[in-house]
């Protein structure tokens, strides 16, 4: 036993690339020391230059050029983009405009929470059918847990979700023209003017979404949480979250659906965009650039061969600090009203709001019920603001290219914060910076050498098997890099 | 099976405006093609640089069903987004699926950075090497059947290949000329490329072969007909009646900066997302199946 006790203690590498099922390219390394994942680095590995890119162009096009960042969550990125040419241009939508954009981009985080639970982390704990490419998979003993039905019942909710998540596209492409990769965003407004067939047709398919949430969604995610109870005490990582802000509920901007917000070292602050920073001495840039906020940033053509650097993504931090964002991050944030699921499962007669998970929300299971209880409060506010347009009203604002300009636009993706800051100088793009959602989680050390949210979220992780580390996907997964 | 090309080709076309290949897909075409997979070449879906768009795009196939595309139609051995395994256990379906000289088909979405030697673009690392879409292609593609470019990256660049091309971003068929590998490549672009053209082009190869392809490599099934000349608002553009802005339908979009003059695709009759939309009715086009269209196109909102 003293041998197998020393063998524990030793620190053993484990290197997963590509970490599959997610959008991009990322490789985790861990070490692992008596069971337990002890340090970890997470590289990206991709550039394609895009602040390089829209230098020189017109302004306009950023919103279409931005969008190719991420084909998952184009419209997140293409809201930022919208909001920040608007406050460059010096444009505020209609009210038909602004919930138009609402629409466009709430359909796209209700069918990317359902792809994002089930096609991308389900597999982790529901065993799929035997054939490619749902073999070969991590095996062992004590990783597929779930009672036969429960598990069957996963597999068909596997299948329905395919269904589903394509009819959830069908409503980001009656207001946006087509998904992925819409139309209906430019800077001034919408594109799509209301109809009442596109209306209907809109609340038609978001009530078969709605009943796929209450029903199978909902359900298998607490049947996940009550058979892996485990998986509520890893992954915590950094317990700082940042909120831009999501789905503005008046033409001030001054209400949200899930409001802006900071919890930092345990305390609630309110949101400043002046206090982010991106650090690269960890990142193949240029050093010359680190430290500074986005509207000053700067982004040069990467060299992978930059020593000590390990990732082509930046650090951002918040005042200093790594921040989680994304789902939990939004829903710690705003703490609103949970599902009556949400009671059942807590025990608890009455409502239940996000904090009532106490400690236990700062975990894999947490960040997983956290995104699918956002998607049925998603669900529940898009049917109100459906019927809130107004047919043949205008939803856009005619507006010349400026000569020059600053701007600045943020909003919520499904898997995080999106920050888009412009410079225009000669009707021209003089500077675009974007600090995207998977930068913040997936971010490396910054200057200081203080891990970014991923990687500190996976110290502790328990690897019973380092041939299987199937719990470190499951935290990586858990934030939807 | 009795479906012919001729009928196939004429299903693929669509007879009516606004009814898609998917929607006319019957099931006698459906069981020709599970027959026609039955011991078909394993397909390896490899991601380059690109946003998984195209990807998110395929899984909008309506019919056949994005389950029976995956799980009858073809046999998808590595496909980064979907499948189950990580890390070596994952990268192991390719080396295993491509040992099978001249037996697999490649997916590619996302174009080749050549810059860097490559390092722009790693997808993967094995006993401590690192593997980049380039060396994986180069090991891999001249060993395929053939390969399908999908989307407007994998066929020519893409956005990334946007000057000034900061990581020298090439397609498919132009990186194969640049290392001199001979096998075939079709190219199915779009940004993202339509679920119909993915599933009509893979359906074509494994029913009857390579289709007619046009002079940029596109099947003209699909990419043969100019948007403009087809267009539903071109009455519009015929009477010089034109949207004054986004407000405005009654008219054609060409003043707010419509590129459907330059753009082959059926999208005009086909549609996005089931037929729910497409690109010109809700806004404009912008041309996204053409080569370089992030430089010739741009910018998007102004013909003058």
């Amino acid at each position: 036993m003293a041998g197998r006790r020393e063998a524990l203690k030793k620190t053993r590498k484990i290197v997963i690339d590509p970490v599959n099922r997610i959008e991009g390219h990322l490789k985790v390394e861990v070490e692992v020391s008596g069971g337990k994942v002890v340090d970890a680095h997470c590289t990206t590995g991709l550039f394609r230059g895009f602040e390089i890119i829209l230098k020189g162009r017109d302004p306009r096009d950023a919103a279409q050029i931005t969008q190719r960042i991420c084909g998952v969550c184009p419209t997140s990125h293409g809201t930022a983009s919208v909001l920040c040419l608007d406050s460059a241009f010096g444009v505020k939508p209609t009210t038909n405009g602004r919930i138009v954009r609402n629409l466009i981009l709430v359909a796209d985080h209700i069918w990317d929470h359902i792809l994002h639970f089930y096609h991308l982390v389900a597999l982790d704990y529901v065993k799929g059918p035997n054939v490619p490419p749902f073999v070969p998979r991590y095996e062992g003993k004590g990783i597929y847990k779930l009672p036969p039905e429960i598990n069957d019942f996963g597999v068909k909710g596997y299948l329905k979700a395919l269904e589903i998540r394509r009819v959830g596209h069908e409503m980001t492409a009656i207001f946006g023209g087509r998904g992925p990769h819409v139309h209906g965003l430019v800077v001034g407004g919408a594109t799509v003017v209301p109809t009442a067939d596109a209306i209907v047709g809109y609340l038609w398919r978001l009530k078969e979404i709605e009943k796929f949430y209450d029903e199978i969604y909902l359900p298998t995610v607490y049947a996940v949480a009550k058979y892996y109870p485990e998986a509520f005490t890893f992954g915590a990582g950094c317990k700082n979250f940042l909120s831009y802000g999501v789905y503005p509920l008046n033409d001030d901007y001054t209400e949200f659906l899930l409001k802006p917000g900071v919890y930092t070292d345990g305390e609630d602050k309110p949101f400043d965009p002046e206090k982010i920073t991106e650090y690269v001495k960890y990142s193949f840039y240029n050093d010359s650039i680190t430290g500074l906020n986005p509207k000053n940033g700067k982004t040069h053509l990467a060299n992978p061969d930059k020593p000590e650097a390990y990732s082509f993504t930046k650090a951002p931090r918040y005042d200093g600090k790594p921040h989680e964002v994304g789902p939990l991050a939004r829903m710690w944030v705003a703490n609103p009203v949970l599902s009556r699921h949400a009671s059942e499962f807590l025990g608890k007669k009455g409502e239940v709001r996000m904090r009532d998970f106490g400690e236990k929300a700062f975990s894999v299971l947490g960040r997983l019920v956290a995104r699918a209880e956002e998607g049925w409060l998603e669900v529940k506010a898009a049917k109100k603001w459906i019927t809130e347009l107004k047919p043949g009203a205008p939803v856009y604002k005619n507006v010349d290219v400026p000569e020059t300009g600053i701007g600045f636009g943020c909003t919520e993706a499904p898997r995080g914060s999106v920050g888009h800051w412009i410079r225009i100088r000669d009707k021209k793009i003089a500077n675009y910076q974007v600090v995207a959602p998977t930068t913040w989680n997936v971010s490396p050390r910054d200057d200081t050498g203080t891990p970014g949210p991923i990687e500190q979220a996976l110290i502790g992780t328990p690897v019973p098997d380092p041939k299987n580390p199937v719990n470190v996907v499951r935290v990586i997964r858990s934030f939807d890099p | 099976m009795s479906l012919s090309r001729r009928d196939f080709l004429k299903l693929c076309g669509g007879t009516a405006a606004g009814i898609s290949f998917s929607q006319m897909l019957v099931p006698e075409v459906v069981e020709a093609l599970e027959k026609a997979a039955a011991g078909k070449p394993p397909v390896l879906w490899l991601q380059g640089a690109g946003c998984s768009g195209c990807s998110v795009s395929l899984l909008n196939t309506a019919h056949p069903k994005i389950a029976d595309v995956l799980l009858k139609i073809i046999d998808l051995r590595y496909h980064p987004t979907i499948m189950a395994a990580a890390g070596e256990l994952a990268l192991g379906a390719i080396e295993e699926t491509s040992a099978a000289k001249g037996k697999f088909i490649i997916a590619l979405e996302g174009g080749i950075p050549v810059g860097a030697d490559g390092r722009y673009c790693v997808i993967g690392e094995k006993e401590g090497k690192e593997i980049t879409i380039m060396s994986a292609l180069l090991e891999a593609a001249p060993k395929a059947m053939a390969v399908l470019a999908i989307g407007t990256c994998a066929a020519y660049g893409g956005i990334q290949a946007a000057k000034p091309n900061p990581t020298q971003a090439v397609g498919a068929q132009e990186f194969f000329k640049m290392k001199g590998i001979k096998t075939p490549v079709i190219n199915i672009p779009g940004c993202p490329a339509h679920p119909d053209w993915i599933v009509g082009t893979i359906a074509h190869v494994l029913l009857y072969g390579i289709p007619k392809l046009d002079d940029l490599g596109r099947p003209t099934l699909f990419y043969g007909s100019c948007v403009h000349d087809h267009c539903p608002y071109r009455g519009f553009y015929d009477d010089e009646t034109f949207c004054k802005d986004f407000n405005d339908k009654e008219g054609c979009r060409y003043q707010l900066g419509c590129k459907g003059p330059d753009a082959y695709c059926d999208a005009w009759k086909r549609g996005w997302n089931g037929g729910v939309n497409w690109c010109v009715r809700s806004a404009t086009c912008i041309a996204c199946v053409e080569p370089n269209f992030w430089d010739t196109e741009s910018p998007f909102y102004s013909n003058e």
